[in-house]
């Protein structure tokens, strides 16, 4: 019994760190936007204060039943998932221990279907409102998500079938065996996943879906106060958790806290930084931009798998 | 020793002291005061800095920004946006033309005094205020929240006959939604 309990323990310390990490990751890409526009910018702590603030609104708009389910969805699926991603190596010592995982052979499969119940939370519950805003946004999110799932599910196509696994835990075993990155084995499903990535991140080329200008912040415009709180909560764990996937699997994991922070900040920075020199696409040519080079790049990742 | 925490809980010491650290700006933008958001939030007057940020829609807004005179028309809409944001919210309201109809004191069309129709809690007077008085004002607000004396909404609705019947006079066609908050 006390193993359970100390694996209770852990998915909570697991969840707390992702919730802790996606938030300071999105308060630093805030202040750093502001120092290359030249602005003092707020602290890196302004998330949390946001996040406090909206949970402490006096009164919150109820929409109907699926509108009030949307961001417990959207929490759910994002600790669901968090549950199934290795977040230090299993090899790695006490660590392991205390960042527990529902791992199983095909965990990877079985991501690919439950990354995507965080979106479709929200766009169940963005219908419900009946703001035509957002079933705008929801189509320009949808549309955009079938984008950037073709180079992502190629890149992971292409890794699942030259090493014969469909789990994540398998192919950090590999990486450790080689002793090589698989961004360096599989250096065309890397980058077909790093442009996936730029997509999943909804940095500047690609902020279709919340759009302020025109949609009006597009799903949750009519999600206001304790609602929108809870939907940054959810959002910035999966932030944590794309991160920490490709982390796994094409930088070989990490053995230490600072080292995953290190890998992830690393990569959190290339969609932010792909967003500071890129104005907005529109639907149509974000759609064109990944079936473009990055499908590209995952179908020569493919062939190269299968040669 | 002056009590800084003003008789409030510690929950509540915390939760104003959020509020005021973070406040989401509905912007409407009626009038000429409008320029002056621009300039107040971007690089040169940086009210980011403050947690002062832009909101896309009422609902997720704490501030409502009244920039300048209001026709009898965007007075419509600016009840219903009002009405639409969420507890706690603040008004601020910009220039002469808020606070006695300016120069537009005797046209046929515009209100005179805002006041009368939605509460407000601070006036930023000038034609047009500059950022720097524009942030001087949200100063004012954040002060006036720390206290926790900023009380808008109870205000409005406490008080709704009152604000409903000097609606009722200026908006002619009175088509709107009732909203439960």
């Amino acid at each position: 019994m006390e193993g359970i309990g100390l694996k209770i323990l852990g998915a909570l310390l697991t969840t707390i760190m992702a919730f802790a990490v996606g938030m300071t990751y999105g308060g630093i890409t805030r202040k750093l936007t502001a120092r290359v526009q030249n602005r003092v910018g707020p602290t890196i702590w302004q998330n949390f204060i946001d996040l406090v603030k909206l949970q402490s609104k006096k009164t919150n708009i109820y929409h109907g039943v699926m509108g009030h389910f949307a961001p417990m969805w959207i929490i759910t699926a994002a600790m669901t998932v968090l549950m199934f991603i290795p977040v230090l190596h299993p090899n790695s010592t006490w660590y392991s221990t205390w960042f527990p995982n529902l791992t199983f052979h095909g965990d990877l499969i079985f991501l690919l279907y439950m990354m995507v119940f965080g979106s479709l939370g929200m766009a169940l519950g963005a219908g419900q409102t009946g703001n035509p805003n957002s079933a705008i946004g929801v189509t320009r999110g949808l549309s955009q998500m079938v984008g950037f799932e073709i180079p992502f599910v190629l890149a992971l196509v292409a890794l699942m079938v030259q090493y014969k696994t469909t789990s994540i835990q398998d192919i950090m075993a590999i990486q450790d065996q080689s002793g090589v990155w698989m961004m360096f084995s599989n250096p065309f499903s890397f980058l077909a996943a790093l442009f996936a990535s730029l997509g999943m991140f909804r940095y500047s080329p690609f902020d279709i879906v919340g759009a302020p200008a025109e949609l009006a912040s597009g799903p949750v415009s009519e999600f206001g106060g304790k609602y929108l709180g809870v939907m940054m909560t959810g959002g910035s764990i999966f932030a944590f958790i794309k991160l920490t996937l490709y982390v796994d699997l094409f930088m070989g994991g990490a053995y230490s806290i600072p080292e995953l922070l290190i890998k992830t900040f690393a990569l959190y920075m290339v969609p932010v930084f792909y967003g500071w020199v890129s104005p907005r696409y529109r639907t149509e040519q974000a759609i064109r931009y990944f079936w473009g080079w990055p499908t590209a790049l995952g179908i020569l990742g493919v062939i190269i798998a299968v040669w | 020793m002056e009590n800084k925490r003003n008789s409030q809980t510690i929950a509540e010491y915390i939760k104003n002291w959020s509020r005021k650290h973070s406040l989401f700006i509905m912007a409407y933008g009626t009038g000429c005061g409008a320029i002056e958001i621009p300039a107040t939030l971007t690089s040169r007057y940086d009210a980011e800095r403050l947690g002062i940020r832009g909101a896309a829609t009422p609902r997720q807004a704490d501030v409502l920004l009244i920039t300048g005179y209001l026709a009898t028309k965007t007075l419509k809409r600016v009840i219903r946006v009002y009405e639409q944001m969420q507890d706690p919210k603040y008004v601020i309201a910009f220039g002469s033309c808020t606070i006695n109809g300016g120069m537009y004191y005797d046209s046929y069309n515009t209100i005179n005094v805002l006041e009368k129709y939605i509460p407000v809690d601070v006036y930023i007077n000038g034609c047009m205020p500059r950022p720097e008085a524009v942030i001087a004002g949200f100063q004012q607000l954040q002060d006036k929240i720390a206290r926790g004396e900023a009380d808008n909404g109870t205000r409005y609705k406490e008080n709704l006959e009152w604000y409903r019947a000097n609606q009722h006079r200026v908006i002619k066609n009175w088509r709107m939604p009732d909203y439960n908050w």
